[in-house]
């Protein structure tokens, strides 16, 4: 693959997603377990709420905000850690940062009565944060560094484990489980501005962070060495940029619960799109991320009228699938 | 390591001593066993002397007893100790037949898939009893075919095979809980099975596919012993020593996957009892010659032991797949450690 595709080619690309985007966001407005004339979609963006199919589309649109932003922020998230890591298959749902994220969510809910959407945003990231580290350290020990095979492993088995203990603080608590169980799952259902407003500065100041270490993610790509060589602090850089990660992460599930695949697929399509260069890498994936969320939950109204299916389910069906060929793509060493 | 004796009677020697030694563990942690599972047939809510215990299990009637001890304790004991020896045996012919403690089947999609499989089978198809079991061991088989057939190119090399394993168990795990968010009236304890394991409400009838599954496919397995110890040092060392590799490999993987499908049907996939037994084992036993009996006793330990924590130490009653899942974590992150910094053995 080439380091960068050319510039005609890139611009193509960044106005075909934004076009997407644009697209999907009005798709993503119209279609749903209810079928709405035009005039209410009108009367229904305009702020009317007089009839149910107003309401309905009312409440698609934080929805479609929600996803939108969501997706970004975990397009952005996957393409970063797969540059810090320098691993094909890191993802916030594969190296288990998400499950992190909602283990703290609810030990929150669950042990000191969180309720504001803030309390719930700080403690995702404090898990993501603490998964992050927790799970890299695991993968890293060791002669050959983190290896992607090491990586997958020490995520995926740190999730399972921390996935019981989730059950474990919730069991005790009838009131909460099944809000926490369907949340768990990973959906922009229900979403509302409350729930949207709050989580906003954090991923501003994650994709401000994430952004700007586009440069330091093009020296490390090169290897530890030839970056330190270039002048970069390596490991500087890499805490930068995955402070910029878990910020994302940790804000996207606290708002919509643990969605996987997202940050693995789309950094990948946008590599073959426009080339290795992180400084066109990274908002191209945001914009990628934010088009496959709204997709995933389109499709997911699509296919299970008139009931919904969450996004994360969609995504995981999606994503699944994708892993395998990457895993078969590469040339993955031996432990 | 200790240097081996070279010469031919102290090798014979050294041989005899390690069966006795292996033999006289067996039986201590068969003991063991015996123990806890008397522990738990006496002493619950209420305590019930042993000599009651013994008149229940001979079939006697007995008055209070043969319902506490008949009903609720014997069904659930027996079921914790059948479900613990199918899965560690399972795990620990995964373990070592793929090189790596890593590579256990709650970690590769077979557990995953045959605890899809069951709640399918039992939410959408509405089946009931055996017909879950034979579900869900064939769906077991299945993903654990297709996870060995993705993962083939020029031959299946391990590493890719664990990670296609792990896209195709959060496959599964997705649609595990697409599922149960379709069954809103089932309780909460039904939907823990599914997604933890747990032996509540254990009834004895349950144990019977267990029971044959042991059998058939644990058989199966202790008859392929000797060739999966060969497969421990490489598929070529394997091949040069006499060892049909891709067969072995076959038996192997039906059986264990037969096994693990069984035991997911009737407890769900209890976490980590199949990733952590093979692993205890060898702590305990060393790891020259076969696993396959101690991690068996050890996965009933764990999963008898710790459906007794859950019941009674703990100030909540927590199903046993949570008591192992959260022994399991710190246990897992010293495996981890141990293993990338050793390079893979068990």
């Amino acid at each position: 693959m080439s380091v960068r595709a050319p510039l005609p080619i890139r611009s193509l690309a960044l106005f075909s997603l934004l076009a997407a985007l644009a697209g999907l966001c009005a798709l993503s407005v119209t279609i749903g377990s209810r079928d709405v004339s035009w005039s209410e979609i009108v009367a229904g963006l305009a702020g009317h709420n007089d009839t149910i199919g107003e309401a309905a589309v009312a409440l698609r649109v934080p929805r479609t905000l929600l996803a939108v932003i969501a997706g970004s922020a975990l397009g952005l998230a996957g393409a970063v850690m797969q540059g810090v890591t320098r691993n094909p298959l890191a993802d916030p749902g594969i190296l288990g940062v998400n499950t992190g994220a909602a283990l703290a969510v609810v030990v929150g809910v669950a042990w000191f009565n969180i309720v504001s959407t803030e309390a719930y945003v700080w403690s995702a990231v404090a898990g993501a944060g603490c998964s992050a580290v927790l799970v890299y350290a695991l993968g890293s020990v060791g002669r050959d560094g983190a290896t992607p095979l090491k990586l997958a492993l020490a995520g995926t088995a740190t999730s399972i484990a921390l996935a019981s203990l989730i059950i474990a603080v919730v069991l005790p608590r009838n009131d909460i489980a099944g809000g926490i169980r369907s949340w768990q799952i990973g959906g922009v259902g229900g979403a509302s501005y409350d729930r949207i407003l709050p989580v906003l500065p954090f991923m501003a100041v994650g994709l401000a962070i994430s952004l700007l270490s586009a440069r330091q993610l093009n020296s490390l790509a090169l290897g530890d060495d030839m970056a330190a060589g270039l002048g970069e602090r390596v490991p500087v850089a890499r805490a930068f940029a995955a402070l910029g990660t878990i910020l994302l992460c940790g804000a996207a599930t606290a708002a919509c619960g643990p969605i996987g695949f997202v940050g693995l697929i789309v950094p990948h399509l946008c590599r073959l799109l426009v080339g290795l260069d992180h400084r066109w890498l990274l908002p191209i994936s945001a914009l990628g991320g934010a088009c496959l969320l709204l997709l995933a939950d389109i499709l997911g109204r699509i296919i299970a009228r008139p009931a919904e299916l969450d996004v994360g389910i969609v995504t995981a069906f999606v994503g699944a699938p994708f892993f395998i060929w990457i895993v078969r793509q590469q040339r993955i060493r031996q432990l | 390591m200790t240097t081996l004796p070279l010469d031919r009677f102290s090798l014979a020697e050294d041989r005899r001593r390690l069966t006795l030694r292996r033999g006289a563990l067996v039986a201590v942690l068969a003991a063991l066993l015996a123990g806890v599972f008397a522990l738990t047939l006496s002493l619950g809510q209420s305590y019930t002397p042993p000599g009651e215990v013994l008149r229940v299990l001979l079939g006697e009637e007995v008055q209070g007893a043969g319902f506490t001890v008949g009903q609720l304790r014997l069904p659930r004991a027996v079921l914790s100790v059948l479900a613990g020896l199918s899965f560690g045996m399972a795990g620990v012919a995964f373990q070592t037949m793929l090189r790596n403690p890593l590579a256990s089947p709650d970690i590769v999609g077979v557990s995953s898939g045959a605890s899809a499989a069951a709640v399918f089978a039992i939410v959408v198809l509405s089946m009931k009893g055996p017909a879950v079991s034979v579900v869900a061991v064939l769906a077991g088989l299945a993903v654990a075919l297709s996870v060995y057939g993705l993962s083939f190119r020029n031959g299946v090399a391990g590493t890719r095979l664990i990670l296609v394993g792990i896209g195709v168990s959060a496959m599964l795990e997705s649609l595990v809980a697409y599922i149960l968010t379709q069954a809103p009236e089932w309780t909460l304890q039904e939907v823990l099975r599914w997604l933890t394991g747990s032996v509540n409400g254990a009834r004895l009838d349950q144990a019977m596919p267990l029971l044959a599954a042991l059998l058939v496919f644990g058989g199966l397995l202790l008859g392929c012993a000797r060739n999966l110890m060969a497969l421990r040092l490489g598929d070529d060392t394997a091949a040069a020593l006499g060892v049909r590799v891709s067969l072995t490999r076959l038996v192997i993987i039906v059986s264990a996957v037969g096994l693990i499908a069984t035991a997911t049907a009737v407890t769900g996939p209890i976490a980590f009892v199949a990733f952590l037994s093979g692993p205890i084992a060898a702590r305990i036993a060393g790891t020259r010659g076969s696993l396959l009996i101690p991690s068996a006793l050890v996965g009933a330990l764990l999963v008898l032991a710790g459906d007794y924590v859950g019941q009674f130490l703990l100030p909540i009653r927590y199903p046993v797949g949570v008591v192992t899942g959260a022994l399991g974590a710190p246990f897992l992150i010293y495996l981890l450690v141990r293993v990338n910094r050793s390079g893979g053995s068990l």
